[in-house]
């Protein structure tokens, strides 16, 4: 996988602060100076400690129904109105807090219709963002603004972005805010594997982010399943190392049979990985035009002649960097042919219905990249590259909806892999400092997202893009 | 008793490297093991309980005394599969395939894995016989004079370490000084011999760029290809290397056309026919049958690497089959005096009438038929692995070729073997 490097590598790569953070006692400074150790994120399939509080606006329904689907427990929310305040020691005016530390907010907003009514956004994320807990949830659940025919909630929605952006930015230890856009038909089993994620450890590295849950059906079962993928097989592409391995990992921890696919040169520790978590491995050069044919044939070969793949994660990818200066058309084409023309070429073949293909109701998800969506200094090749995977999700997933195949993608931001440990200290702090969990991510969090993406459960989730970023400072 | 199809599934390998390099420090266990791994992750082995894994090394530590089950329990196959350790020289890999597959018709196992492997870089080495036995005389004692008394009987000669043989131990011969014989008898020249060795780097050399191999070969240690295939090799190359083995006109056996030394190690997954498809494996050729035989090259003085000679008339009598019934033949290249030496003796009269006991020779056969991914003087030939490399490489080819003048693409392999041995199996595509 390539090294996920963030526009700041300007200030960190300036001939004065590498000559400082390569230099022995330049690190030794930097560490004593504090940079302060990053908060332990809290991850995996764990909720939070303390209490969910639910906070439904007017008579908004659709959070308590999917809590109640996930069995969570709610309590009602403390707010923050000039009559609940008291006064403190100083003088000041306290506003009513809780007993105790509180796992997480789930604001129920579907029910918004006026600017008044942000009034009870305010007199509820006041209380909860005093007394979060380390790594808790703010989720803000509203009805996506363009599903609104009237102008006012529409408007007020769209407030929303911003409102979320910016407790993101505020919570501290490892807390997250996300937002999440629904359709009136979107059901609470619809809702429930995106709830669920999101007050979950799997989120940890989700930060700021905003995205969609359309109307989609889910079963009961289906949509409470903590092994989602059990009797399913995934594809994995770039499978050997970094956040390829933790894909495939993940998705074999939530019951998916996994074949792993990666070049024939990375054999060895694809068959590693493969063996851990009882797959298959196809060691394959996915850029060769026949490459999707091959990951049927390999599917049929192994899984039986009416086997079909019910997920492809195309995460393989390369980087080549080189500022356009420098940039000849081999370091051009083969970032080009890896990272989209080959995912083209193999989706085509995998969606034409055969043996071995993709599914009916199966899902596909890329990665796109920080880089792809702020674009990058000596990335021009790997920008374009994952700025069009976005636009693969946007195309595909319309296409595919009547097959029920959903489309997504994560774009991850700092991720900390073998490849981005060899970055000088001082440099590699700039990285992963530049967001607002202050800390690069692990592979292992990509992976929840995919995980969750192509979750049987998120089926009212496609042509999403998920950043990885911990709300990285740039981008959206 | 229902009858049972022993068929070949797949097979891994590692890449085969020259000796004292890449794989140094890698044991046979290490590199048996890698191989098996491999061949797990590919048909999804790993926890499964194999019906049993059959192996050996040529070149073998005494504390290998169990090299397969070891490299099991160091897999990630289920330690529950048995394993047993098998050994007939360059023909170990093969003889395990032939020993895996009787199993299978016999109803004995579902499925089985055979191979071998082989490392020259991490050869055993013995103490001499005369402090050998000084210091068994010396751990016997039950005094210390009589300990000091054993120990006195060292004699500074014997400190001399005891390199493995690589000569026939009754001819004191090597491998290479018995094949110049038999290149001499049979008046094998330089130009053919290279001539082969060539195609065979050609050959291999395609093969890979072609990813044949993808699904046969794992890297390992961070080898990725075969060290030993020369793809810019040319016949002036081949013609300017000096002779390394026979003496004056018989001196045509160069290191450009005998097999050098390599480490690496192959096995191969066999299993009923049956089976493959409730576990919906692949199946590539059927092992139809094979053969074993022996030459007597000590007082009969014959050909010690032309045993096949023996074993393949008898395994086509058995089979109703002529020389030219086989759409592949893959002849293991020892040297490629031998290759070219097992044809023209199986296409000479007088040899097949008084030394076969034939009714007349068997003929030639389709030289563009042999060898057509490469073999040993290319691929290496790390003694035990070789058999594991031929049978799936074979195996593979036979399954791309389908049918052949409507029946099964049908494929010999042949290996021979020091100690004057050679084993041969017939497959058929599936």
């Amino acid at each position: 996988m390539p090294a996920k490097r963030d526009p700041l590598e300007v200030i960190a790569t300036t001939p004065l602060v590498r000559a400082v953070a390569s230099s022995p006692i330049g690190r030794s400074v930097a560490t004593k100076l504090g940079v302060p150790p990053a908060v332990e994120l809290r991850r995996g399939r764990t909720l939070p400690k303390g209490p969910v509080v639910l906070a439904a606006l007017h008579d908004a329904m659709i959070a308590a129904r999917t809590l109640a689907l996930l069995r969570v427990d709610v309590i009602r929310p403390v707010v923050d109105t000039p009559d609940a305040r008291t006064v403190g020691e100083s003088g000041r005016p306290v506003p009513p807090g809780y007993d105790s530390r509180i796992g997480a907010l789930v604001l129920d907003l579907t029910g918004l219709r006026t600017v008044d009514d942000l009034e009870f956004a305010r007199g509820v994320l006041r209380p909860a963002v005093r007394s979060l807990e380390p790594s808790g949830r703010i989720v803000i659940v509203a009805r996506a603004p363009e599903s609104y025919d009237e102008l006012e909630p529409g408007v007020i929605a769209q407030g929303l972005d911003g409102l979320n952006r910016t407790v993101a930015k505020e919570l501290r230890a490892g807390a997250t805010s996300n937002l999440i856009w629904v359709e009136p038909e979107t059901s609470p089993q619809a809702l429930a594997s995106t709830l669920r994620f999101l007050l979950e450890g799997r989120s940890a590295y989700v930060d700021g982010q905003s995205w969609r849950v359309a109307a989609a059906e889910v079963a009961d079962d289906v949509a409470d399943s903590t092994r989602p993928y059990d009797g399913r097989l995934v594809a994995v592409t770039g499978a050997a190392r970094g956040i390829g391995a933790a894909i495939a990992r993940t998705l074999a921890r939530d019951g998916a049979t996994v074949v792993g696919i990666d070049v024939p040169a990375s054999g060895e520790a694809l068959a590693s990985v493969v063996n851990e978590i009882h797959g298959t491995a196809l060691q394959l050069d996915i850029t060769l035009p026949d490459a999707g044919d091959r990951i049927a044939a390999h599917v049929v070969d192994r899984y039986g002649p009416d086997a079909r793949l019910y997920a492809v994660i195309h995460n393989a990818g390369i980087i080549r960097d080189r500022m356009l200066a420098n940039l000849d058309e081999k370091g051009w084409a083969a970032v080009l042919q890896v990272n989209l023309a080959a995912q083209l070429r193999m989706n085509e073949a995998l969606l034409d219905g055969r043996p071995g293909g993709l599914a009916d109701g199966g899902s596909i998800v890329g990665i796109s990249s920080t880089s792809g969506i702020a674009g990058n200094k000596g990335q021009a090749n790997y920008a374009t590259s994952k700025a069009a995977i976005v636009g693969l999700v946007r195309a595909l997933a319309p296409r595919l909806a009547a097959r029920r195949i959903t489309v997504n993608a994560v774009g991850p931001g700092f991720i900390q892999t073998e490849m981005t440990a060899a970055i000088p200290y001082l440099q590699r702090q700039v990285f992963q400092r530049s967001n607002s969990l202050s800390q690069g991510g692990k592979p292992v969090d990509v992976a929840e997202t995919i995980a969750y993406l192509a979750d049987p459960a998120s089926a009212g989730v496609t042509g999403q893009v998920v950043r990885v970023c911990g709300q990285a400072l740039v981008g959206q | 008793m229902t009858d049972h199809t022993a068929v070949v599934v797949g097979g891994n390998r590692i890449p085969f490297a020259r000796s004292h390099g890449a794989y140094s420090r890698a044991s046979n266990v290490d590199m048996l093991t890698a191989a098996l791994d491999g061949l797990a992750a590919r048909f999804g082995l790993a926890g499964h309980r194999v019906g049993e894994v059959v192996g050996g090394a040529v070149l073998k530590h005494s504390r290998d005394f169990n090299l397969t089950r070891e490299a099991v329990l160091g897999s990630s196959l289920d330690p529950h599969t048995p394993a047993c350790d098998l050994q007939q020289a360059c023909a170990t890999g093969l003889e395990a395939a032939i020993y895996v597959s009787n199993k299978i018709r016999l109803g004995q196992v579902a499925d089985g894995i055979a191979g071998g492997a082989d490392s020259v870089s991490d050869t055993p080495m013995a103490v001499s016989d005369g402090l050998r036995h000084a210091l068994l005389a010396a751990s016997a004692a039950k005094t210390l004079p009589a300990r000091l008394a054993a120990l006195a009987a060292i004699r500074p000669g014997d400190l001399v370490p005891d390199p493995p043989g690589i000569t026939e131990p009754r001819t004191g011969l090597s491998m290479g000084e018995h094949q110049a014989l038999t290149t001499t008898r049979w008046g094998v020249t330089r130009a053919d011999q290279d001539e082969l060795a060539l195609a065979s780097h050609q050959n291999l050399a395609r093969a890979w760029s072609e990813g044949f191999f993808d699904d046969l070969v794992t890297p390992y240690l961070g080898v990725t290809k075969d060290q030993g295939v020369r793809a810019d090799t040319t016949l002036e190359k081949l013609a300017a290397l000096r002779p390394v083995f026979g003496r004056g006109e018989g001196a045509t056996m160069t290191a450009g056309n005998s097999t050098g030394f390599f480490d690496g190690a192959a096995v191969t997954y066999l299993a009923d026919a049956d089976y493959t498809a409730e576990r919906h494996l692949p199946a590539l050729a059927r092992v139809v049958d094979a053969e074993v035989a022996a030459v007597d090259y000590t007082i009969g003085g014959e050909d010690l690497l032309l045993a096949p000679t023996y074993a393949i008339p008898r395994l086509l009598e058995r089979n109703g089959l002529t020389w030219q019934d086989f759409d592949l033949y893959e002849i293991h290249e020892a040297f490629a005096a031998t290759v070219l030496a097992t044809l023209d003796a199986l296409a000479d009269e007088t040899y097949c009438r008084e030394r076969l006991g034939l009714g007349g020779a068997l003929g030639e056969i389709d030289r563009t038929k042999l060898n057509v991914n490469g073999s040993s003087l290319a691929a290496g030939h790390p003694f035990a692995a070789t058999g594991g490399r031929i049978v799936a490489t074979l195996a593979k080819l036979l399954h791309q070729r389908g049918t052949v003048d409507g029946r099964p693409a049908r494929g010999i392999v042949s290996i021979c073997a020091a100690g004057g041995q050679g084993a041969v199996a017939i497959l058929e595509a599936c």
